[in-house]
Parts: structure tokens; C-alpha cells; sequence
């Protein structure tokens, strides 16, 4: 895939995501934080990727594995605050 | 034919990342876009693993478990109150793990690209930023604005560009982490002057550094789904950071770059003298309302004075049939949508919580308006004095109430150093002390 290509997608997802997030309501804004917090943590697959293709115990390998530790702390923190930022905001009659 | 599949998995991926951020529009809707985002991230890991050699798994999987169940646990555990720094210390992980992955590619030789390069620097900038950003909350570390700063901060951004273009070049390690170094200082010295009413604003850009770091990282790993979430999350960190500073009329640049306020406006009202006013006249009052308007600021969060407001809100209602609705004003608290989560883990229903525009015509006819442990944000002179450094920002107009009760320490003036003329106001009756005992003693007394 062309550098212009993957150019391409980049400055289009700026525009839906400026767009979507306009949508967001203040009250929400701290879960929209931690929410974009976990999925920026979508790196692990970088990581992974990495991680899986290095020699057994070289320097690179140590690099990407603390790559996915960090990216999954990202991950699995961000989710679970936000999940639990979001129940709070749960009334008695919601589902 | 398998890397065509991985492909759609990662555009699937990011679709549903998109509509789960949709998913926030509404507290109703909001708990599906989690489980959406969740998912998402199961199938483009799941996806990725599936395409991968197995050799090294068992280290991978274990890293990956350990982190997930320290995150759980993180997460599960950690005190509102705190939420700032926690937000703040993920954008830094966010930042470290691009770097690492950027630093890894470059170690195996596959990708001495320009973009990994560019990777490097954005998650430096976002983690070292993000570790004074969570001292200075927590704060263990502070700092007055220096006159060199902006100096420094030009040189050595010029110091980066000239190693970027420099890694072009030569394309060796060394430039690259050299980078990273001059990156983990900028992000240092850009957020170290940075004072605590800022903060939401330095989170939202750490935040959006956090995910552009990860779309660089995607370019040169040509990961389709990196660079759309990356994109995605460094949007929504900007429109925040944008939308905040808006809140304060402050311009982006001059949190980072501007002068630290003046001290010296605090002089000129003070010969004025404020009325003190009792618990009893507060509960006499508020008793006796038809509405009842409740303004938090961020010295709510620092006394943790949400469950008592909450109970003075209910006996109010339900004994005196008052109408009590809270107003939020967008920067209140130490970063974005701070006090809307404080008051609803404190059980307050989210439709009596009122942003400021929604609420800005209702002071007219309240009552009474209980503002506690905010300032700056009720300021008139925002409207009036052109001269102040508050001049221009939107603030809730809680003059217009009939009364004011202000729960506050001193009379000092808030964080940007105005003074607050509202304090002198006839109808401004000063309540000295904490924000939790006081309103404990008011409900108590009603």
C-alpha cells in the first residue's frame, strides 16, 4: 500500500472521528477519555506482531514484549474505569 | 488470501471503535459503545495472533495476562477522585508502548522508517509529559513558570527536527533513540510550567498525542487499523483540548507557551468587605426555595463533598419539595467531564445535572445558588473587565440567583488570581470552611 494511500485513510479517520466526537455529550467526556485511552491500546497489535516475529531473548523481543504489557494495562484499564464510570451513570430504570 | 482477511478484520475493527465513540453521544447508549469498543479489540487481536508464528506465545500471552489482570484491578479499585491521574498515567502508557513498538521495529531491522521515527518522538513527548502531568495532580511536583522556557522549548523542538531530518539520513539506532531523548525532554519542559486549572486541557492534548503516536506507528507498520484508531483518538483528544480551552477563552498556545497570570488585579477590591453567612441562614433559605441551584467546582472533588451534596439535594426535595438541579461548567474539576462523574457516583440522576448553556438562563429564577469549591468559573468580571485575564470566558451567571452562597476557605482569589467581585455582593453570603463539613452541617440543621 502506497505512503499517499495510507495518507488517505489517516486524514479521513481525523474527519470522522472529529465529527463523532462532537457528538459526545459533556456529562460523558471522562469515559470518552479513558474509552480512547483502551483503544489506542489497539498498538498491541503492533506489539504482537513484533513480539512474535523476534529471535528468542534478543533486545528486540524484551522491547515488544514490554510493548504488550503496556498496551494491554492501556487496554484492560481504560475498559474496566470506563465500564465502571459508565454504570455509575445508570438510572434505577435503565436496562 | 490471509492477509486480505486480516485486512477486513482490522476495517471491522475500527468500525466498531468508531460507533462505540457514537455510543457516548448518550448515557443511555453509552455502556453498548464500551461493549463495542471491547469487542473490537478481541477481534483485531484475535485476528492478528491468528496470522502470527506460535513460537514465542507462551511469553506474549503471559505479559499480555499479567498486564490485563493488573489493569482490571487498576481499574476496578481506583478512586474517582483520582480519575485525573489515572487518565493521565494511560496516556503515558499509551505513548511508552508506540515508542516500544517503534524502538522494536527498528531493533529488528525491518523498518528504519521515517514514520517509525516520528512514532518514537510522539509517544516520548506523550510519556514524559503525562509523568509530570500525573506529579503535578497529584501534587508532588510543582513549578512556577520560568522566563527561559519558551527558549528552550523552541530549541529544542528546532534540536528534533534537525535529528528527524538527520535519521533520514543515516537511518542508524542511535539517531533514533537521540530522538527519543530530545522528545522525552520536550514533552518535560512543555508541561512542567503548566498550572492545575490547565489541566484538562494538558490531558486532552496528552491524549491526543497518545493515539497520533499510534497512527505513526501504523504508517510504518502499514497496520490499516493503527492508523484509524490512532487517527480517531488524537481527533478526540484535540476537540477536547480545543473545546476546553474555548471553555476558559484561553488560546491552545498559551497554556503551553503563555504568560503565567498576573497577581496583581487581587489588590483592588479588597477594602470591600464580604458578608458572612451561617449554616442556619443557609438552610433557612434553601428550605424555604422553589429552586435550588448547586455549582461544584473542583474544591467538591478535593473535600469529597459529592455524597453530602447529594443528601442535602434529596432531603431538600423530598421534605421541601425544592426543584435542585446541579450546573456543570465545562473546565470545573481537573479534566474533562470530571464532576459529572463525581455527582453520579454519588447518585445523582444525570438529567438534574446541567451543562452551562442549558442551565445559564435558570439563575434568573432560582432562589438560591450553592456554589462550592468553584471560583473562576462564576467570575463577572469574565463579562465586565476587559483588562482581566479571565475576560471573554463563558461563566454560570449565578449572580443572577437571588442569593449566593459561596462555600470557599478564604476570600482568596481562584487559580487564575482574579479576585471575584461576586464575594462583595449584596446577595453573596461567604461560608468559610470545608466543602463537606459545611454542607453536612447545613443538611443536618434542615
Amino acid at each position: 500500500m502506497s505512503f499517499l494511500f495510507l495518507l488517505t485513510i489517516f486524514v479521513l479517520s481525523c474527519c470522522i472521528g472529529y465529527f463523532v466526537v462532537q457528538g459526545v455529550t459533556p456529562a460523558l467526556h471522562a469515559p470518552l477519555m479513558s474509552v480512547s485511552n483502551a483503544i489506542s491500546g489497539i498498538v498491541i497489535v503492533g506489539a504482537l506482531t513484533e513480539a512474535a516475529w523476534a529471535d528468542a531473548w534478543s533486545v528486540e523481543e524484551m522491547l515488544s514484549l514490554g510493548a504488550v504489557f503496556f498496551a494491554s494495562l492501556n487496554i484492560f484499564g481504560g475498559f474496566s474505569v470506563s465500564a465502571r464510570m459508565l454504570q455509575l451513570f445508570k438510572k434505577k430504570g435503565d436496562k | 488470501m490471509r492477509d486480505e482477511g486480516l485486512y477486513i478484520i482490522y476495517v471491522m475493527a475500527s468500525l466498531l471503535f468508531i460507533f462505540a465513540i457514537k455510543g457516548l453521544s448518550h448515557p443511555k447508549t453509552a455502556k453498548t459503545g464500551n461493549d463495542l469498543a471491547i469487542f473490537g479489540m478481541l477481534l483485531g487481536v484475535i485476528g492478528t495472533l491468528f496470522v502470527l508464528p506460535a513460537e514465542n506465545d507462551f511469553w506474549i500471552v503471559a505479559v499480555a495476562l499479567i498486564a490485563a489482570v493488573l489493569g482490571v484491578l487498576w481499574g476496578q479499585t481506583v478512586e474517582m477522585r483520582v480519575l485525573p491521574q489515572m487518565i493521565a498515567l494511560l496516556n503515558g502508557v499509551g505513548g511508552l508502548s508506540s515508542l516500544l513498538v517503534g524502538l522494536a521495529q527498528m531493533m529488528r531491522g525491518t523498518a528504519y522508517t521515517s514514520d517509525a521515527c516520528l512514532g518514537i518522538a510522539i509517544g516520548s513527548v506523550a510519556l514524559s509529559g503525562s509523568v509530570i502531568a500525573f506529579l503535578k495532580l497529584q501534587g508532588i511536583y510543582r513549578l512556577k513558570r520560568l522566563p527561559f522556557f519558551n527558549l528552550i522549548n523552541v530549541l529544542v523542538f528546532c534540536l528534533i527536527c534537525v535529528l528527524w531530518i538527520r535519521f533520514l539520513i543515516d537511518r542508524t539506532m542511535m539517531t533514533a533513540c537521540l530522538v527519543g531523548v530530545a522528545a522525552l525532554l520536550l514533552g518535560l519542559i512543555l508541561t512542567m510550567p503548566v498550572g492545575g486549572a490547565d489541566m484538562p486541557i494538558v490531558i486532552s492534548v496528552l491524549n491526543a498525542l497518545s493515539g497520533f503516536a499510534a497512527s505513526a506507528i501504523g504508517f510504518s507498520l502499514i497496520n490499516i487499523t493503527l492508523i484509524m484508531t490512532g487517527a480517531l483518538v488524537g481527533a478526540s483528544g484535540t476537540i477536547l483540548a480545543l473545546f476546553m480551552s474555548k471553555a476558559m477563552n484561553r488560546n491552545l498556545a498559551s497554556v503551553f507557551f503563555g504568560k503565567a497570570h498576573q497577581m496583581t488585579e487581587t489588590e483592588n477590591a479588597l477594602n470591600k468587605t464580604a458578608h458572612a453567612g451561617s449554616v442556619e441562614d443557609a438552610a433557612f433559605l434553601m428550605q424555604n426555595a422553589n429552586k435550588v441551584i448547586i455549582v461544584p467546582g473542583y474544591g467538591m472533588a478535593a473535600a469529597g463533598a459529592q455524597y453530602a451534596l447529594k443528601n442535602m439535594a434529596d432531603i431538600l426535595e423530598k421534605k421541601y419539595h425544592v426543584e435542585v438541579k446541579f450546573a456543570i461548567h465545562p473546565v470545573a474539576g481537573r479534566m474533562p467531564g470530571h464532576m459529572n462523574v463525581l455527582l453520579a457516583e454519588a447518585k445523582v440522576d444525570y438529567e438534574k445535572v446541567a451543562s452551562l448553556e442549558e442551565i445559564n438562563g435558570d439563575f434568573e429564577t432560582a432562589d438560591v445558588a450553592y456554589v462550592i469549591g468553584a471560583n473562576d468559573i462564576t467570575n463577572p468580571r469574565a463579562k465586565t473587565d476587559s483588562l482581566s485575564s479571565l475576560y471573554g470566558m463563558p461563566i454560570l451567571d449565578v449572580s443572577k440567583a437571588k442569593t449566593v452562597f459561596f462555600v470557599k476557605r478564604s476570600l482568596n482569589a481562584g487559580y487564575a488570581g482574579v479576585d471575584n467581585p461576586l464575594f462583595f455582593e449584596n446577595n453573596t453570603l461567604m461560608l468559610y470552611g470545608d466543602a463537606k463539613k459545611i454542607t453536612e452541617e447545613i443538611t443536618a440543621d434542615l
